[in-house]
C-alpha cells in the first residue's frame, strides 16, 4: 500500500480541496479505476483458469494484488488527497506485520520439518 | 513545591489529564475528526484481518497433509463442465462494482444531490447483500460436501477452520455494512446532511465499504488463488 502512494503528491493536497468542502474530483477517474479494477481482477482470475504455476503464478498474483489494493486506497479512499501527517499514520503501522508474517514463516517451517521427523512421511501422502 | 503538593490532589490531577489532552494540539489538520477516527478504526482492523491470514499462512505451510485445491473445491458445474472458482470471480465482481456505486455516492454527496447520492448508497447496499447471499449459498454448498472447521473429505483439517474464520469474519463486515450504509443512505434521502450543510459522514461510510472490498482483494488472492 505504502509503495503506490508514496509517491502522491500529498504534500501539495490541501491547496487542491481547501476552498472546496471535502475530497470532491472528477466523476471520470471513478470510473477510469472501476475499469481497471475490473481488468485486474479478469487477470487474477486468469492466472487460475490457465493453471500458471511456481514463480510466474506468485509473481502475478501478489503484482495483481498490490496493484488492486494501491488503486482502491489511493483513489477509492481518496488517501493520494490527503495530508502527508494522516497517510503516514495510517499507512506506515501495517508495515510492522512483515516482521509477524516472516516469524510466522519460520515457525511454520520449523513446526513442519518437526512433524515429518516424528510423524514420518507416511502423513504427508496419506495415500501411500 | 506547594504547586506539586497541589497537583497531587485528585482533582486538580484530572484537569491537568484533560488539558494536556485537549490544548491546541490537532495532528491530522483540517480532517473531518469522523474521517481520522474511521481511518485508525480500520488501521485496527487491518491488524485483525492481517493475524487471520498470517495464522492461515502458518497452519497451511506447516501441514503435512495436502491442502485441499481450493480451484476445484469452488468450482462449479455449468452445463457438464466444471469452471473453476466461477462463484468467487462473481463475487469479486460484485464487491468491486459496490466499491464503484459507492466512490460515486461521495462525489455525489459532495454536489449535494441528495436523491442521487441515496440511490447509489441503495445500490452499493444491494449489491452488499448480494455478495453476502453468494456466500451463503458458497458455505452451505461446502457444508453439504462435508466440510467443518476440525476437517474436511479432501485433506489438512485446518482447511475448514480457516475458510469459515476468514471468509465468516469478511462477511460478517460486509453485512454491517450493509446495515452501515442503509442508516447513512436513509438519513440522506431524508435531508439531514442537506440542513447541517455537510455530507463528510457519506465519505466516512465510503471508506468504511472501500476497506471491505479492500480485504476481499487479499482474501481473494491469499486463500482462494494460493
Amino acid at each position: 500500500m505504502a509503495t503506490e502512494t508514496a509517491h502522491a503528491p500529498a504534500a501539495l493536497a490541501p491547496s487542491g480541496h481547501d476552498a472546496k468542502q471535502g475530497q470532491q474530483h472528477p466523476l471520470g477517474i471513478y470510473f477510469v479505476i472501476w475499469g481497471l479494477l475490473f481488468v485486474l481482477s479478469t487477470f487474477s482470475y486468469l492466472v487460475d483458469y490457465f493453471n500458471f504455476v511456481g514463480f510466474t503464478r506468485w509473481s502475478l498474483i501478489l503484482s495483481l494484488m498490490w496493484l488492486k489494493a494501491g488503486l482502491i486506497v489511493a483513489v477509492f479512499m481518496h488517501m493520494r488527497w490527503e495530508r502527508l501527517a494522516l497517510v503516514y499514520a495510517i499507512l506506515i503501522p501495517p508495515l510492522l506485520l512483515a516482521i509477524l508474517v516472516t516469524l510466522m514463516s519460520m515457525e511454520s517451517d520449523y513446526t513442519f520439518w518437526t512433524r515429518i521427523l516424528f510423524f514420518g512421511l507416511f502423513r504427508a501422502h496419506p495415500g501411500a | 513545591m506547594t504547586e506539586l503538593a497541589l497537583e497531587d490532589q485528585d482533582a486538580t490531577r484530572l484537569q491537568s489529564l484533560v488539558t494536556d489532552w485537549s490544548t491546541d494540539q490537532e495532528t491530522f489538520k483540517r480532517v473531518h475528526w469522523g474521517k481520522a477516527m474511521m481511518w485508525i478504526f480500520l488501521l485496527s482492523d487491518t491488524f485483525i484481518f492481517s493475524c487471520f491470514l498470517t495464522s492461515y499462512m502458518t497452519v497451511r505451510s506447516s501441514t503435512t497433509m495436502p491442502w485441499p485445491n481450493p480451484s476445484e473445491v469452488f468450482g462449479l458445474t455449468i452445463a457438464g463442465q466444471s469452471v473453476p472458482l466461477l462463484l468467487i470471480a462473481i463475487m469479486t465482481f460484485i464487491l468491486i462494482s459496490s466499491s464503484g456505486t459507492m466512490a460515486l455516492a461521495v462525489n455525489y454527496g459532495y454536489r449535494h444531490d441528495r436523491r442521487t447520492t441515496a440511490l447509489l448508497m441503495f445500490a452499493t447496499a444491494a449489491f452488499g447483500v448480494m455478495f453476502v447471499s453468494m456466500q451463503a449459498f458458497e458455505w452451505t454448498k461446502l457444508i453439504r460436501e462435508g466440510v467443518r472447521p476440525w476437517g474436511n473429505p479432501w485433506g489438512a483439517p485446518q482447511f475448514g477452520s480457516c475458510f469459515f474464520m476468514i471468509t465468516g469474519f469478511h462477511g460478517f463486515h460486509v453485512s454491517m455494512g450493509v446495515i452501515y450504509l442503509s442508516t447513512i443512505a436513509i438519513k440522506v434521502w431524508k435531508g439531514d446532511f442537506e440542513r447541517k450543510g455537510n455530507y463528510e459522514v457519506v465519505e466516512i461510510a465510503g471508506l468504511y465499504w472501500h476497506f471491505v472490498d479492500l480485504v476481499w482483494v487479499f482474501i481473494f488472492a491469499f486463500f482462494y488463488l494460493w
